[in-house]
């Protein structure tokens, strides 16, 4: 295990690693390319008419601050810490992926790009990138699984109404992995006129940190909402993680707060014992896929083995590279909970607060219902609830043998 | 001398251009796929490229796609493929063709990339071409690889400028693989003006031979390629053949191996049809 840095914030290296994580690991066709976005993306951030662009966006049109709210039912319910609810949920688009694609279209713009390619799992993503592409007028195409698009049907119409084509991808399992298989490889051809907008903390340096820096609008807005509601700092940060970037968002600017605890929440699918899970950090190693080493799950040979959640947002079989080192340096610990765990918190929430969940925030919740009760009822636990379930309803009905 | 650098110089007092031909390890089957290697320096492959299935080839169209998956699901590993180079050299006594191993990094990566690099040297491996390791990450490989005398054939595309190739050739020996094309394998062709431009250009700053390959498929684009680089590769259009060799039941039918050579025969005779100074 590497040893404590003195401040877990400054990753990535001028390469693009966090510790061993991370890199760059693309065809050379893409390489000037990245090296292009690298530096767009540096002259952008110290450019203050970017940042105040899309805090204007974040602000008036996503709908940000989210609030931070306490959820005094599930509270007394548990029995234990006291817990919050960063409402990601209620930002347009019904997730935290509006605060990315809000950064990552207006650097395509800047960097005069004609055409934006992304890929999707539950949709979420898709739908906040053809938001923003019908918004500024960019021709658009998202790469879905053909699975997920059976799965996640409400949101490939949303897609289609906002204007964007959507691609349903057979090839492989038909999952989000083959869907970003398939972005990449329209990238490569299309690389001079085309933006890629990753839809999480993972791939070719600098996407991993450039997704983060969007993301983590969340945590500072939890940092200065939490000093309001209770004059300091949360106790416990839980989020889910796919990817990871809607939990990077939230802990990134909690790291160098030593009294904070983190916990990311990955989806164990059957049961991490079953090996039908998604869970690439506790049941993975290290590996390279999709432009950076990171933890995957894959076979003895380095065969990319397949994710099964009941999450087609969580489905993946890696995950950021900033996670991976933020787990052999052990600042987050990281968990999983299954199908089941999260289908029992999603109706829990549903009738205690009256908000319907994501799936993927269910299993953040999931791991809540055991964590909670465990824990001081002065303990001050914020929970990312980082999408909506409006997608989830028919999926989840069916699974409950609810009639509709 | 490597092989590989012997071949090139060979044929260049051969005053001609070579034929590099792509097959995935594995394909339709492990005794089939074998079958088809051992034939190919006489049905005029100038050097191999040995492919190693990946369930995630992202640089890779649908033909090389599926010949992975077919391969897979007959049960190709590294240490099988390894063992097909150790047949071949053993089996047909030729100690002159190069064989590289092309493919994504991750299997490298799993085995540890000094022992594979050892495992593959003591095989009869003479090169590598991994997809997705350029440059920027090379270090963790290249060390090893000369320590076992491979070579590394370092990608170069139509994106990579004057200002970047010398970071590219600083990894490369061998030779250098001219991807003529923005995009996947075995998709759309370069035309032989954009081929001529790029490879001189390529030239200016190493005196290494040049193969160029993707979207090559006729014996007339072959020659096409011959007339500028000092080698063209093909590979879909060959692994396209192979599937269609292949009956409902994915059974090798009995023309499949012929139909392979017959195809590789044609495409030698283009390069070969060039002379070159």
């Amino acid at each position: 295990m590497p040893s404590a840095p003195n401040s877990f914030r400054t990753g990535p290296d001028e390469r693009g690693h966090f510790g061993i994580f991370g890199g760059r690991y693309v065809a050379e066709t893409l390489m000037p390319l990245i090296l292009d976005l690298e530096k767009a993306y540096n002259e952008a951030k110290a450019d203050p008419s970017f940042q105040n662009e899309l805090d204007y966006l974040l602000e008036h049109y996503a709908g940000r601050p989210s609030p931070l709210y306490y959820a005094k039912r599930l509270t007394e319910k548990l029995g234990g810490a006291k817990i919050y609810f960063k409402r990601d949920e209620l930002n347009h688009t019904g997730s935290h992926k509006i605060n990315n694609v809000l950064g990552q279209v207006l650097m395509a713009k800047r960097m005069g790009k004609t055409r934006v390619i992304a890929e999707t799992g539950a949709g979420q993503h898709g739908v906040a990138t053809a938001t923003a592409c019908a918004l500024f007028d960019i021709p658009c195409v998202v790469f879905m699984g053909a699975v997920d698009v059976d799965r996640q049907a409400p949101n490939v119409v949303r897609m289609n109404m906002l204007g964007a084509e959507v691609r349903a991808v057979t090839a492989g399992s038909g999952r989000l992995k083959d869907a970003m298989n398939e972005a990449l490889r329209d990238w490569v051809a299309t690389c001079e006129n085309t933006f890629y907008c990753i839809g999480t903390v993972a791939g070719p340096h600098p996407y991993p940190a450039m997704v983060r820096d969007f993301q983590c609008v969340i945590g500072n807005e939890t940092r200065v909402q939490m000093m309001k509601a209770e004059g300091r700092l949360p106790d416990t940060l839980v989020a889910c993680i796919g990817g990871g970037s809607n939990a990077m968002g939230l802990f990134h600017p909690f790291l160098d707060d030593k009294g904070v605890r983190l916990v990311g929440v990955e989806a164990g699918g059957k049961g991490v014992e079953t090996g039908e899970h998604a869970a690439s950090l506790t049941g993975g190693r290290p590996g390279v896929l999709h432009g950076n080493r990171t933890y995957l799950l894959q076979d003895k040979e380095g065969q990319i083995t397949e994710a099964h959640s009941i999450s087609a947002g969580l489905d993946y079989p890696g995950i950021g590279p900033e996670h991976s080192w933020l787990k052999e340096t052990g600042r987050i610990e990281y968990v999983s909970a299954t199908d089941n765990e999260a289908l029992a918190a999603f109706q829990m929430l549903c009738k205690l607060e009256g908000i319907i969940p994501a799936l993927e925030p269910a299993h953040a919740l999931g791991h809540v219902i055991k964590l909670a009760p465990t824990l001081p009822k002065d303990n001050l636990l914020v929970m990312n609830l980082c999408g909506r379930g409006d997608k989830d309803v028919f999926a989840v009905a069916e699974r409950l043998g609810m009639k509709i | 001398m490597s092989r590989i650098a012997k071949r090139f110089a060979r044929l260049k007092a051969d005053k001609r251009a070579g034929l590099v031909t792509y097959v995935t390890a594995g394909d339709p089957n492990l005794d089939v796929s074998y079958q088809i290697l051992k034939g190919l320096p006489a049905a005029g492959a100038d050097l191999i490229e040995l492919g190693m299935p990946f369930t995630d080839p992202m640089a890779d169209g649908p033909s090389i796609q599926l010949a992975g998956q077919r391969a897979l699901k007959a049960g190709i590993t590294v240490d099988a493929t390894f063992d097909m180079v150790r047949r071949f050299r053993k089996e047909t006594g030729d100690n002159d063709t190069p064989i590289l191993l092309m493919g994504y990094y991750n299997l490298v990566y799993q085995r540890g990339p000094e022992r594979f690099c050892k495992e593959a040297a003591a095989a009869g491996v003479d090169g590598f071409i991994l997809v997705d390791l350029p440059p920027e990450e090379a270090d963790e490989l290249k060390p090893y690889a000369v320590a076992a005398g491979i070579d590394t054939v370092l990608l170069t595309a139509p994106t990579t400028d004057d200002e970047r190739l010398p970071a590219v050739l600083k990894y490369s020996s061998g030779f250098v693989y001219f991807v003529s094309v923005l995009g996947i394998t075995g998709t759309s062709s370069a035309t032989e003006e954009a081929v001529r431009t790029h490879v001189e250009r390529i030239k200016r700053h190493t005196d290494l031979p040049i193969g160029v390959g993707f979207g090559i498929r006729t014996p007339d684009q072959a020659a096409a390629i011959a007339r500028h680089a000092d080698a063209a590769v093909v590979g879909s259009a060959i692994v396209e053949r192979v599937k269609a060799g292949l009956d409902e039941h994915g059974k090798a039918k009995a023309d499949l191996i012929p139909g392979v050579f017959a195809y590789i025969k044609a495409l030698a005779d283009g390069v070969r049809g060039v002379r070159k100074a």
